[in-house]
């Protein structure tokens, strides 16, 4: 039964959404500032260095949005990431299919085991991930002690370049992947629970929702977006690092310059995403600009401060009538 | 063969060192209302919670239409046929009510029926649960357990809260759950609603079941009886004089302010405005008396409480106290000014984790000129002397979180005495507390005004203004509409009042 | 009565029963972190016979200290509930403004100018967190890569006027008396008295577990809790610093990362040291000896010569055995 929305839905949603068409519309700004500074850069070049942050900033997203945390994401990355580059090494290419999906399992069981833990020892989310994030690390370093490895050549390719001439490969794969993984299971049972379960963990127990199932999917589901950074660090690099720069981090970054509120419940994977391409995209655009590459840390730290700083100012401002 | 829907029989739960549930049993026959009653502690939430699954029992049997009953969860509860609603609403606050539907497995159509039933008429499936009043909500609650037609209904306090209207139609629907051979399990603090539609009554105390009674004419004696057990000595009728239980104890020298006098109100509100809830408050509250508030839901009482304990802001209006203006930005203001509040939710006013000390204590680290080395033996000298006059019971241990209800609300207070009173905004400082210990608290408010404290009492419960006030205050529409001396402030005429209803109106 | 194996520490062990045990460890959470630790010692002298001597010691806790001090600084934060991602970058700022500032200026302009920057950082998170409400996590969280990137940056600056360690610093942090003392304790008992005297004898330390356990309730007690939180993030600034200074004594060395691996450790140790990471409970002597036992697993895995890989995977297994036993003391239910 369809009606035509009235005003105070609208606003709603718009006040729900509104953060997320922000970030949007900031990329578009942002992707329209580079092309003026540099109109021979290519979207794909953006596409393919923002590809990992996003799998990872996808991750974090499901796990803070139903209550948790998950501060094993860049090693769990690095994990998958030099599981894959050793076993796609001298392998053939039809191979390289099954590594893929194997690859992709070994994320999910990866974050099954912190979500079971978390759940079993019933430590705080953030420790548990804290801890296991050693474990993985090392387990990486187990795998493969220091770069090397190598990635099937339509591996690579699947990220390289535009698609028709028009859209990165690389984003095509991001939006296929989240679009199968997340999209349907946003609004299932499951979608739901995950929402209930970082709203009101208490009320969502008494709905007779899973608890404890919901929060070890929640953990999974992060696995297999790390597992999808991994092989996009994997397919980006050619090799695989068992080291990995500070994704874990940088994703928590990204889903809070995406709107995802770190009390859990509200939020959404797309802001996220954005979020990553935009940090990618300014790191880009400091280059152009000539500023020396060092303050471009500084810069990425500062706007992240001002943002939450100034949104936090415009909270209380509205908390205060 | 038993003709029993739902037995409970040898029920024990025990956390850490505190028995929650010591032998407890319930016997619900089918198509009968069921009140649960007891004393705050006695162990009523416990037992509901293991019927629903929500906990499990260190022991005991539970049979359902006689057939062993092992419920795990929540989920399973459902699925055999037992819903609870709890005092707090179930539903998730960023979920929008239709999600929430859908989370639950709740049919839509018998939902709306059942929402349209309790008198909530204009429902947007769209809005978010955390944009809709605490009444609704819990009426949503009520209607998705309904939408299931459950065996076995268990409410928890469902008409704390709500406004008299919806606690009508509430009640009238859970009666007529009796047809179809279906049952109900009403806790109620209320006794009087307790005699008006349930049938039976099992009284607990202690964690166990002490009695198990038909509802009868005058049936509320005998369950109070039940709930206080042997220190239920000289008790009359609810409404009566009764004997205090709690040690008249020399007050502390803070409060011992000479008698009452008439030339400048301790506090004078004039004119207060806040958002839409609010419109227009007048009244004076002098030393020495105990000023109620009585209104329904919503009528502006939670603003005006607000703003009186310096948590929020008026848009006009003015504040005196002691003849001086007053201007309050923090609770710290009012706090330094004299006001001190006491919350309804015992959650919003303790802390927890920490002692009994920490927790009365609280309030004189607070300001910043106390953030320096405290002085250990005359805080403690300060802490035992409240601890005494409220006689709270600190055997539970060091973290307040295991004291009972009651003992808590005490505590609750006690941190306010131990400075020494001179205002006290109390809102609903009785909700959800067992009998005993709210005429404990009551006499206590009695003794701080004859000891000069201004007291500014809000109950939700209309026949408990006689009991402690000198006069009243009625709130309707954000304004003052009436304001009775506590001899004519009956029920009557307070609820009257509440409505809007002018004074002369017919009936 | 039951009674509970291996209790021959009171005399009235076997009367006491297991639900009693388990009280006092929870209300005593030191005790059991304290045997874990001799455990570990003992370990260690089992694996190298001779190893536990007096300059062993005196070793350990030389680089146990900066750990233990930044482990403050995450304690009184994580009391109120809070977390601080920055403290290795601040303790890195210090160390590193105090050996490149120290040659122009003399050593102690140089150690104020670098407690000065730290405590500078701190306070601006104790702004985004104390009085605009910032998430901690993240508020801190930027600030430690707004910090990190300033070092790249400022490192370029000053590269040409060189960088040293001041001397004092390398005596008091890095330096023993009598050969066995390690000078660091002049520094660290009074700061660690100071600190675990301040958390149950002042107001202050009251307010930190207030906050921590219930926000509304310290407020409508009149507690200014935007006031609590901004000192709260200051003093974990200053305390940073010193951490650094201490951490640059100890390795004779400033670099930009000095203190970056500790960052993930200092929170560690809080964890293991028995303080709830929501707030509200906890102490510091927990957090103390929580530094100690990382400090000598550390030593344990380096003299097992333990390769990388083995040495993170027990790190991270330890952390989490330790928490969920813990965890499982705690809990009542």
């Amino acid at each position: 039964m369809m009606r035509r929305p009235d005003t105070a839905e609208v606003l709603g949603a718009v006040r729900r959404g509104g953060w997320t068409l922000g970030i949007y519309l900031v990329l578009l700004g942002l992707v329209i500032y580079t092309w003026i500074l540099n109109s021979r850069y290519g979207l794909d070049t953006l596409a393919m260095a923002a590809l990992p942050l996003a799998f990872a900033a996808a991750g974090q997203a499901v796990v803070v949005i139903s209550g948790g945390i998950d501060l094993s994401v860049g090693a769990m990355m690095a994990l998958t990431s030099v599981t894959a580059a050793v076993l796609m090494k001298n392998a053939g290419e039809e191979v390289a299919v099954v590594v893929v999906a194997l690859v992709l399992l070994l994320g999910i069981a990866v974050g099954a085991v912190n979500g079971t833990l978390a759940v079993i020892t019933r430590v705080p989310d953030i420790v548990v991930t804290l801890a296991m994030s050693y474990v993985w690390a090392g387990t990486a370093l187990l795998v493969l002690d220091r770069p090397g490895g190598g990635a099937a050549e339509w591996v690579q390719d699947v990220v390289k370049g535009d698609l028709l001439d028009l859209v990165p490969r690389a984003t095509v794969i991001l939006a296929l992947v989240v679009g199968i993984a997340w999209v349907p299971l946003r609004r299932s049972r499951l979608g739901l629970s995950l929402y209930a379960l970082g709203s009101h963990p208490l009320a969502a127990f008494r709905s007779g929702v899973p608890v404890q199932r919901t929060k070890v999917a929640s953990y999974a589901i992060c696995g297999f977006f790390a597992a999808a950074g991994g092989l996009a660090l994997t397919a980006t690099t050619g090799i695989g690092t068992p080291t990995t720069g500070d994704y874990t981090l940088k994703a928590v970054a990204a889903i809070v310059l995406g709107g995802v509120s770190l009390a859990g419940g509200r939020g959404g994977i797309l802001g996220p995403i954005a979020a990553a391409y935009v940090l990618a995209i300014i790191r880009a655009d400091l280059v152009f600009m000539g500023v020396d590459p060092n303050y471009s840390t500084m810069i990425q730290g500062g706007i992240m401060v001002l943002v939450v700083m100034v949104a936090g100012y415009l909270e209380l401002r509205r908390r205060r009538r | 063969m038993t003709d029993l829907l739902l037995e409970a029989t040898g029920v024990v739960k025990t956390y850490g060192a505190v028995n929650a549930l010591r032998e407890a049993s319930l016997a619900v026959r089918p198509g009968e209302i069921h009140a649960l009653l007891g004393a705050n502690g006695a162990g009523k939430s416990t037992l509901v919670k293991i019927l629903t699954g929500a906990v499990r029992p260190d022991a005991g049997t539970i049979t359902l239409r006689g057939q062993p009953c092992q419920v795990r969860s929540p989920a399973e509860a459902r699925a055999s046929g037992m819903v609870s609603v709890y005092q707090e609403p179930a539903l998730i606050p960023d979920l929008a009510v239709r999600d929430n539907l859908r989370l639950t497995g709740t049919p839509i159509e018998p939902f709306r029926a059942w929402v349209a039933e309790l008198g909530i008429t204009t429902l947007d499936l769209r809005a978010l649960a955390r944009d809709l009043p605490l009444p609704t909500l819990r009426i949503l609650d009520l209607a998705r357990a309904l939408a299931i037609a459950p065996d076995v209904l268990l409410l928890d306090e469902i008409t704390a809260a709500l406004p008299a209207d919806l606690s009508e139609r509430v009640m009238d629907v859970v009666g007529r759950q009796r047809e179809g051979g279906r049952s109900v399990i009403f806790i109620s603090h209320r006794l009087i609603e307790v005699a008006a539609l349930c049938d039976r009554a099992t009284v607990l105390r202690d964690g166990q079941t002490v009695g198990v009674l038909d509802i009868t004419e005058g049936s509320e004696n005998e369950i109070v009886r039940l709930m206080l057990g042997p220190a239920a000595n000289g008790l009359a009728a609810p409404g009566g004089p009764r004997e205090p239980a709690v040690a008249s104890a020399a007050l502390p020298a803070a409060t011992a302010v000479p008698a009452p006098d008439a030339s400048t109100p301790r506090l004078e509100v004039r004119g207060l405005r806040a958002g839409r809830k609010l419109q227009d408050v007048t009244f004076d509250l002098r030393a020495g008396e105990v000023l109620g508030v009585a209104g329904l839901e919503g009528q502006g009482q939670d603003e005006l409480f607000a703003i009186l304990s310096g948590d929020d802001r008026p848009d006009e209006g003015e504040l005196r106290v002691d003849g001086v203006p007053m201007r309050f930005r923090h609770p710290a203001d009012a706090i330094a000014a004299g006001l001190v509040l006491i919350p309804a939710d015992r959650m919003q006013a303790l802390l927890l984790q920490r002692s009994v000390r920490e927790n009365i204590a609280l309030p004189a680290v607070a300001p910043v000129r106390r953030w320096g080395p405290i002085a250990m033996r005359g805080e403690g000298r300060r802490v035992q002397g409240a601890i005494q006059q409220l006689q709270i019971d600190t055997r539970a241990g060091a973290e307040v979180r295991r004291l009972s209800g009651g003992n808590q609300q005490k505590v609750t207070i006690a941190r306010w005495i131990a400075g020494g009173v001179r205002t006290l905004l109390c809102f609903d400082p009785t909700r959800g507390i067992d009998v005993g210990t709210k005429r404990e608290i009551y006499h206590l408010l009695r003794e701080l005004a004859s000891g000069g404290a201004a007291i500014l009492l809000y109950t939700s419960e209309l026949e408990e203004i006689q009991l402690a006030c000198d006069r009243a205050v009625v709130i309707y529409g954000g304004r003052v509409v009436d304001e009775i001396p506590a001899a004519e402030a009956n029920e009557a005429r307070l609820l009257r009042a509440a409505h809007g209803l002018r004074r002369g109106a017919i009936a | 009565m039951s009674t509970t194996p291996g209790s021959t520490m009171s005399t009235r062990s076997s009367l006491l029963s297991a639900a009693a045990w388990r009280r006092r460890l929870r209300d005593e959470p030191v005790i059991p972190l304290v045997m874990l630790l001799a455990a570990l010692i003992l370990l260690l002298q089992v694996v190298q016979p001779g190893i536990v001597k007096a300059e062993w010691v005196s070793t350990t806790i030389k680089f146990a200290t900066p750990l233990a001090i930044l482990a403050a600084c995450q304690t009184l934060v994580m009391l109120t509930g809070g977390i601080d991602l920055s403290v290795a970058s601040m303790a890195s700022l210090a160390g590193y403004v105090a050996a490149s500032q120290s040659p122009s200026f003399g050593d102690p302009a140089g150690i104020a100018m670098a407690l000065g920057a730290a405590t500078f950082v701190g306070l601006i998170n104790g702004v985004g967190i104390g009085l605009l409400r910032v998430q901690p996590l993240i508020m801190t969280l930027g600030m430690g890569l707004v910090v990190a990137g300033f070092l790249t940056v400022y490192q370029v600056l000053v590269v040409s006027s060189g960088a040293a360690v001041p001397e004092v610093i390398g005596v008091v942090f890095g330096g023993t008396t009598f050969g066995v003392i390690p000078n660091s304790l002049f520094v660290f008992l009074p700061l660690a008295t100071l600190i675990l005297y301040g958390l149950r004898r002042f107001g202050y330390g009251r307010l930190l577990y207030a906050v921590g356990d219930n926000q509304t309730a310290a407020r409508l007690a009149g507690v200014r809790i935007g006031a609590v939180l901004l000192v709260v993030y200051v003093i974990s600034g200053l305390l940073a610093g010193i951490a650094g200074l201490a951490l640059s004594g100890v390795s004779r060395a400033a670099t930009i990362a000095l203190a970056d691996p500790y960052l993930l450790p200092s929170v560690a140790a809080v964890v293991i040291g028995g303080t709830s990471i929501f707030g509200g409970r906890g102490g510091y002597l927990g957090s103390i000896v929580g530094a100690l036992i990382l400090t000598v697993l550390v030593s344990l895995m380096t003299v097992l010569q333990a390769p990388q890989e083995v040495r993170q995977i027990v790190y991270g297994t330890i952390i989490l055995v330790v928490a969920a036993a813990y965890t499982r003391v705690t809990s009542e239910s």
